[in-house]
């Protein structure tokens, strides 16, 4: 069963799971992301790298609604998931981040103990029938999150306590145990230390078996190592999206070959 | 070697001085920065002598307030006078006023006279003795009798209050000379007052009648206690945080984790600011048009009351509140709409646990200010003299009662010198309440942070 995503991880095309068409986000009166098209494929992990302020971030959180906390932010095209638009008016944010999970650059974890941090999701879209249930969800994800052996004999006490990898990837726990179908990343090891920041990566490859993994990533070398697929954002613009070793190797745009080179940045 | 370490060694003026002196410069700035500790220092020694000498002042002349003269005297409760007919009916005991029960407290001194003849002060009568106890004393022993139509034709031991002056020689603030001129009270019946001391007939000890005494009139200060505004401001306290608590928190949230940022929005957050501004007695103008003018709430009444300190509180609560709800960190905001809370969750789940030791720090702080306020509720006719206790909640809210602070306004205004020390004893009764309220503000906040 766990052997199945490596197979499938091989095929060339997967399914598209999101399909992003002439997104527009505005902030104000700024035009933060610019006519954005990009399709973002199923059980794949794609890095989104650019400069600081390029909109990165901005147009990962528009996958999942979290720009809608932002009173000034306005989001204008489609963003299509599973053929579904998220922002018709019909969609409720809240089932939407079920869907769409997502980490966050600093580890945010509830300040309550380990296991109520994973329970807590699963708690309010009522995942478990019972405690049982619950007990199971809470260790299937932890161990997912590549956490379990190092809490297991803590459950109970804060996540607050953990040291900052640990917190982290308890949060990439806390993301996968409402089973969603993408994650979203959004820097999620630029927190943490190098050996952290491995295990943080190892972990990504792991999920990627399961999930639509969208990382946003200032570290080149970690959207090497981590993504199949690597979109390049400058000024709000998407200049190049393409196969990871593509954009490595043979950048077509020229500010894409300027960016990876270390000449603009 | 010599040479090329003195080659080193950079000449010219500009390195001129060690480490270890100081140049100009620096000596200027750690003068400075010495200076500005002094004066940190004084002012927080002006600070201390200053609440030195204010708690020190209200100790010196309201402990005694706590500490009260009581003489023992045995009376015999004479049925001729007070049950005319014998029939022990009830309603003709009762037409025997106060007045009928002083000569019987005259008797009890005479007949003390006689036993003891120690006791005897030149000058002095038992009439003039039994004028040392308080005017209290006979209404005391009315409504005790009234109580248990038994004891008539019994001989009863009844520890009386002694007057303003005589227990005021007790403390002080009375001596034979001023005695003299006083026409409350003789040099005779101060001698019989430490007769009665030696005899173990007078006592002085601690009061509990002025915590749990209604208010007494201008001539009988030894009788007036807190109980009356104790429970008064008990009861706004009550009304003040049953109102505050959910409105101000539910405001706070609404407005600080929902409300649209727009103009609407802008003008209620100037307005709460600029209300938590405006001078506590605006309030009860309001209050005093609004609740009892327009809507007809009884005058004096701790609903009226509490709900005047509600509105002077909310901004207080409002303020405290979106503070401690803008101090949690927008992170748990987002990881709990991440994970897919709704904003409503978010809030009561996540953002409201963090914020609640400051929630509850922030309304105590708000209720003890209420519990303080004097001028909102003069006008609202607080400031009445009020005798009867008000009932139990619910009706209670709706009797006449007075309130702490408005006790001492009170008490200051009366002629009588004995009300000084009662001032100064209610505004202790007052501060302990507060210093108690902060006290608990102090420990939920450790108790709500240590779980976290």
């Amino acid at each position: 069963m766990y052997d199945a995503p490596k197979l499938e991880a091989n095929v060339e095309q997967n399914d598209i799971k999101i399909n992003a068409k002439n997104v527009q986000v505005y902030y104000g009166a700024t035009h933060a992301i610019k006519d954005v098209n990009i399709d973002i494929e199923d059980k794949t992990v794609t890095a989104f790298i650019g400069p600081s302020g390029c909109g990165k971030s901005t147009f990962l959180r528009c996958l999942n609604r979290m720009n809608d906390t932002i009173d000034v932010c306005r989001v204008e095209g489609d963003i299509l998931l599973d053929g579904e638009d998220i922002y018709d008016k019909r969609v409720d944010p809240v089932q939407l981040r079920a869907k769409v999970g997502m980490v966050f650059q600093k580890p945010n974890p509830f300040p309550k103990s380990i296991y109520d941090n994973i329970a807590y999701g699963p708690r309010i879209h009522g995942l478990a029938k019972n405690k049982a249930d619950l007990d199971e969800i809470v260790e299937k994800s932890l161990r997912r999150g590549a956490i379990w052996n190092e809490v297991k004999d803590r459950l109970h006490e804060p996540g607050t306590g953990l040291s900052g990898g640990q917190q982290q990837r308890l949060c990439i726990a806390r993301a996968v145990a409402t089973e969603p179908e993408v994650l979203l990343m959004d820097e999620p090891c630029s927190a943490l230390d190098p050996i952290a920041t491995a295990q943080v990566e190892e972990l990504i490859d792991e999920l990627r078996g399961r999930y639509s993994v969208v990382i946003v990533t200032h570290s080149m070398q970690q959207a090497a190592r981590v993504s199949q697929k690597t979109a390049f954002f400058h000024l709000g613009n998407l200049v190049e999206y393409d196969d990871t070793a593509t954009i490595f190797t043979n950048p077509k745009d020229e500010r894409t070959e300027s960016y990876i080179t270390g000449r603009i940045g | 070697m010599t040479d090329a370490t003195s080659s080193n060694i950079p000449s010219g003026k500009k390195h001129a001085t060690s480490l270890v002196a100081q140049d100009a410069r620096t000596k200027r700035r750690n003068a400075a920065e010495a200076r500005f500790r002094a004066y940190g220092v004084a002012a927080i020694v002006v600070a201390i002598l200053a609440l030195i000498g204010l708690v020190s002042s209200i100790l010196y002349n309201g402990s005694s307030a706590f500490r009260q003269t009581f003489i023992t005297m045995e009376v015999y409760l004479d049925p001729a006078k007070l049950d005319k007919d014998g029939s022990g009916n009830l309603e003709k005991i009762a037409k025997v006023s106060t007045f009928g029960y002083a000569p019987l407290i005259a008797k009890g001194f005479e007949k003390k006279f006689e036993e003891n003849p120690n006791l005897v002060v030149e000058g002095l009568n038992a009439k003039k003795a039994a004028k040392m106890i308080s005017k209290e004393g006979p209404a005391e022993l009315r409504r005790m009798v009234l109580a248990n139509p038994a004891l008539i034709g019994q001989t009863v031991k009844v520890e009386f209050l002694a007057n303003g002056r005589i227990d005021g020689y007790f403390k002080g603030r009375v001596t034979p000379e001023t005695a003299k001129l006083d026409k409350n009270v003789s040099p005779e019946q101060l001698m019989l007052a430490d007769k009665l001391k030696e005899a173990g007939l007078l006592k002085t000890r601690f009061n509990f009648g002025f915590l749990t005494r209604a208010d007494a009139s201008e001539n009988r200060p030894e009788a007036a206690g807190l109980g009356v505004a104790i429970l008064g401001s008990f009861y706004m306290m009550l009304v003040v945080l049953c109102l505050t608590l959910p409105i101000g928190v539910a405001a706070s949230i609404y407005l600080e984790e929902f409300a649209p940022k727009n103009w609407i929005t802008d003008i209620v957050e100037v307005n709460i600011s600029n209300l938590a501004a405006v001078p506590s007695i605006v309030f009860g103008i309001l209050g005093l048009a609004i609740f009892i003018n327009f809507a007809g709430l009884p005058q004096s009444a701790p609903i009226v009351g509490g709900l005047v300190l509600t509105l002077m509180t909310l901004p207080t609560i409002i303020i405290a509140t979106r503070a401690s709800l803008k101090a949690v960190p927008p992170s748990i905001r987002d990881a709990a709409l991440g994970v897919g809370a709704s904003k409503m969750q978010a809030v009561f789940h996540h953002v409201l646990p963090l914020a609640a030791p400051g929630i509850l720090t922030g309304t105590i702080i708000g209720l003890a200010q209420a519990l303080g306020e004097t001028a909102p509720l003069l006008l609202i006719g607080m400031v009445a003299f009020v005798r009867e206790y008000p009932a139990a909640p619910p009706e209670g809210f709706f009797d006449p009662a007075a309130a702490l602070p408005v006790q001492v306004y009170n008490w200051t205004q009366r002629s009588d010198p004995a009300f000084v020390e009662r001032a100064s004893g209610a505004i202790i009764v007052l501060l302990v309440f507060l210093l108690a309220m902060n006290a608990i503000a102090i420990i939920l906040r450790r108790r709500f942070e240590r779980r976290w």
